[in-house]
């Protein structure tokens, strides 16, 4: 009933492409009625999608959010809130019954939209991606993309469908979209410093919430709610959080690294409220051309705290970090390049000012896709390497088939990680565990 | 046996939660059960000129007449070493030589922050860094817990008062913005970074930092126009908004001829820009290495129910 033709037609210019022009929903060919917003929908209602929502209305662009989508009605109602508070209802259209809740809310949810946000936990990536690439959505999704490699194979197939639909995907790694950034990677892709031959990431810290287990809760919803120590939902902070910086290595070096070693363990955050993850990850990442990167996370509280990348190259050395650094330094100590670290537009807002500008304009400009899963892959290389202890190939690692994720998503299912009699759960050990 | 402890005991309590009037001198506070200690210095009551009168920002004037009580002041900006006690429960709990206690341990503590709030600028006798005002307040909390004794942020009249030193010259030395260098890290000298607490000389009355280095929060909201009804006793100006706020004193940001005792800095949204968060965060600005805090005790306390409203009133949403 409800796939009117006008419905239809919509639906149709958006999967091909079709322009949306701001105040003249412009379908070729077709007498539909003036249209004059861009419907978004929201999935994954955390602080970060909440986030992003207010950044697209930021974005000044006629918007409207017309669906919402979370595991659970009380994520949902606090995002919708600050953000109703602040739009108000003319750019606020979110009625009971588009309000999804549940592991298969998003798909309702994106059927109503234009454009989507995708902000779940990131095991869930895959296949809220997978599902509005098939909608012939545009999409805004976080990072990391996924958080084992049979996600990443998902992403990877669906970013060619998004490719050839000409649907524009921007991905949270929002240095891509950061003026420090992008400046100062140029310069080191002109040659300023020569050939970049080492390297350092780092992201050092002190780690993030927990939030506790209650009474009634299944396992599932436990694990759902306390995600972050849980890797079919989370990719352990390597990938969760080190992304970032593994993939300015990635763009640095303009590839992928070919094998990781790596050692981690937990040394300080051995709690049961900690669930699997490590508490610190070291690796080295070979690329194809010979170039080792070293990367650095941890979680320990107290310590020295550091989150930046460093690049040797062969006549200088770089230092980049999100506080806004930028810094191009020659073998004799003379600065060649220093980012003004002053009135710098915040990348959060700027990677939506961009996706929203294109398909206002009915341009096709973003395909972060790819690179977002090769990215997150790399994390997951360095995850695979640390568990096991062993060598691992990119080529081992992204063909690996263990599969993080439950066979049955529902509140009274078994997750496959499971605590102990005394509630702590079994984490990797390196030299036994198997991750390829 | 039994009864000698008792009022032994009971003495104690007492001492601890502070009934007895305190000798107003200079002293030093360990945070019990950690190796950590600060230093306070009596600041006597009096009152002093407030605003300044040949500055070119209008929101120090008119210049008038302020009487303050008695009260301690940090000599020193409050450090990492300290703050991160506060910040994370299991590395208090890590570093503290006895159990905390329930209710330090039942405190609502800051979010972890996603980012590296040292900005790289390291730890140890730095200042710490990037908290909003309801995270200062929130420390003054877990350090009245830990130690039975009030801790606060000072008023907007106390902190000038205490920079003033007895002075009415735009710095407590004088006027000349050269000679702040001997004093404080501002942005000639301080190479775009905090300095570890205490490098430089302090002001007359023991206060090290109270120029540059950090800006440190006050308890006050920002009215340009506040000077003109202030009260005379013991101003302060709260607020049920977030921005602006009063942070006084300057950072090594600041240029030495912005600096002075009556310039008034406020606190701006766009510290927070990089929170991708939505409500943003209650304790932390992303983008905000430069501001700090410096604790205040009155001499006289208020009573258990003013200071219990003090710490427990529920932060803004900020979005």
């Amino acid at each position: 009933m409800k796939n009117t033709r006008r419905d239809f037609i919509k639906t149709s210019a958006i999967a091909t492409g079709g322009v949306l022009a701001a105040n003249s929903f412009i379908v070729p060919g077709a007498y539909a009625a003036p249209e004059t917003h861009l419907k978004l929908a929201l999935i994954g209602c955390g602080g970060r999608g909440t986030g992003a929502v207010f950044q697209a209305m930021e974005t000044g662009h006629p918007i409207k959010l017309v669906a919402m989508a979370d595991a659970f009605r009380d994520r949902l109602d606090g995002s919708l809130k600050p953000i109703l508070d602040k739009y108000g209802a003319e750019k606020v259209d979110v009625p009971e019954d588009r309000k999804f809740v549940g592991f298969d809310a998003y798909k309702h949810a994106i059927a109503e939209a234009d454009v989507v946000i995708l902000a779940t936990p990131p095991g869930f990536r895959p296949d809220h991606f997978t599902e509005a690439v098939k909608q012939g959505k545009q999409i805004f999704m976080e990072k990391p993309v996924a958080t084992d490699a049979v996600g990443i194979r998902k992403v990877l197939k669906a970013a060619e469908e998004a490719k050839a639909k000409k649907l524009n995907v921007v991905v949270g790694l929002q240095r891509h979209y950061q003026d420090n950034y992008r400046k100062t990677i140029a310069k080191i892709h002109a040659g300023e410093i020569g050939d970049i031959v080492g390297g350092q990431v780092y992201w050092n810290d002190g780690g993030v919430w927990v939030r506790p287990r209650k009474p009634e809760q299944t396992e599932m919803e436990y694990q759902m709610r306390n995600w972050y120590y849980f890797n079919w939902l989370c990719g352990d902070h390597i990938t969760e959080q080190h992304v970032h910086n593994i993939d300015v290595a990635n763009w640095v070096k303009k590839g992928y690294p070919v094998k990781a070693e790596g050692t981690g363990g937990r040394m300080v955050r051995t709690g049961k409220e900690f669930g699997e993850i490590f508490d610190h990850h070291t690796v080295q990442f070979t690329y194809e051309d010979g170039t080792v990167i070293h990367s650095e996370c941890r979680h320990f509280p107290g310590a020295a705290n550091r989150v930046d990348e460093t690049f040797q190259g062969t006549k200088g050395t770089a230092y980049l970090s999100a506080g806004n650094h930028g810094v191009l330094t020659d073998y004799t100590g003379k600065k060649l390049y220093e980012h003004d670290r002053e009135n710098n537009i915040n990348p959060y807002q700027q990677e939506h000012n961009e996706l929203w500008a294109a398909i206002v304009n009915g341009e096709y400009k973003f395909a972060d896709a790819e690179n977002g899963a090769r990215s997150t892959m790399t994390s997951i290389l360095g995850r695979y390497a640390t568990y096991s202890g062993k060598v691992i190939t990119m080529e081992e690692a992204i063909n690996s088939d263990i599969n993080l994720f439950p066979d049955t998503l529902a509140w009274d299912a078994t997750p496959k990680l499971v605590p102990n009699a005394d509630g702590f759960y079994p984490h990797a050990i390196p030299g036994k565990t198997k991750t390829v | 046996m039994k009864r000698v402890l008792a009022p032994v005991l009971l003495i104690g309590i007492l001492a601890f939660y502070n009934i007895e009037k305190p000798i107003f001198e200079p002293y030093s506070q360990k945070i019990p059960g950690t190796p950590v200690v600060f230093d306070m210095a009596p600041i006597e009551g009096g009152t002093f000129k407030m605003g300044s009168s040949i500055s070119a920002n209008a929101d120090e004037k008119p210049v008038h007449e302020v009487t303050l009580d008695p009260f301690w002041m940090g000599t020193h900006e409050v450090t990492w070493d300290a703050f991160e006690l506060f910040l994370d429960k299991n590395y208090e709990l890590a570093i503290s030589e006895e159990p905390i206690g329930e209710i330090v341990d039942g405190l609502t503590r800051p979010s972890i922050p996603y980012l590296d709030m040292t900005f790289g600028m390291g730890k140890e006798n730095k200042p710490a860094i990037g908290m909003t005002q309801y995270g200062a307040i929130q420390y003054c909390h877990w350090l009245y817990l830990k130690t039975g004794i009030f801790y606060r942020l000072p008023t907007e009249a106390e902190w000038e008062y205490a920079a003033r030193a007895g002075s009415d010259s735009k710095y407590f030395f004088g006027e000349d913005a050269s000679v702040l260098e001997e004093y404080a890290w501002t942005k000639e000298n301080s190479d775009g970074m905090t300095h570890l607490v205490g490098q430089k000389k302090p002001n007359p009355w023991g206060l090290y930092d109270i120029y540059g280095n950090v800006l440190e929060w006050t308890a006050d909201q920002y009215d340009p126009e506040f000077y003109k009804n202030s009260p005379s006793k013991n101003p302060v100006n709260p607020s049920d908004e977030l921005y602006p706020r009063i942070v006084r004193g300057g950072s090594f940001k600041t240029p030495a001829e912005e600096v002075s005792s009556a310039k008034r800095f406020v606190n701006d949204p766009k510290w927070k820009q990089l929170d991708p968060q939505i409500p943003k965060s209650q304790w932390w600005f992303p983008e905000a290495p430069f501001i700090g805090l410096r604790l205040v005790r009155p001499l006289n306390p208020p009573s258990p129910e003013e200071i219990n409203a003090y710490y427990t009133a529920a932060p803004i949403a900020d979005y």
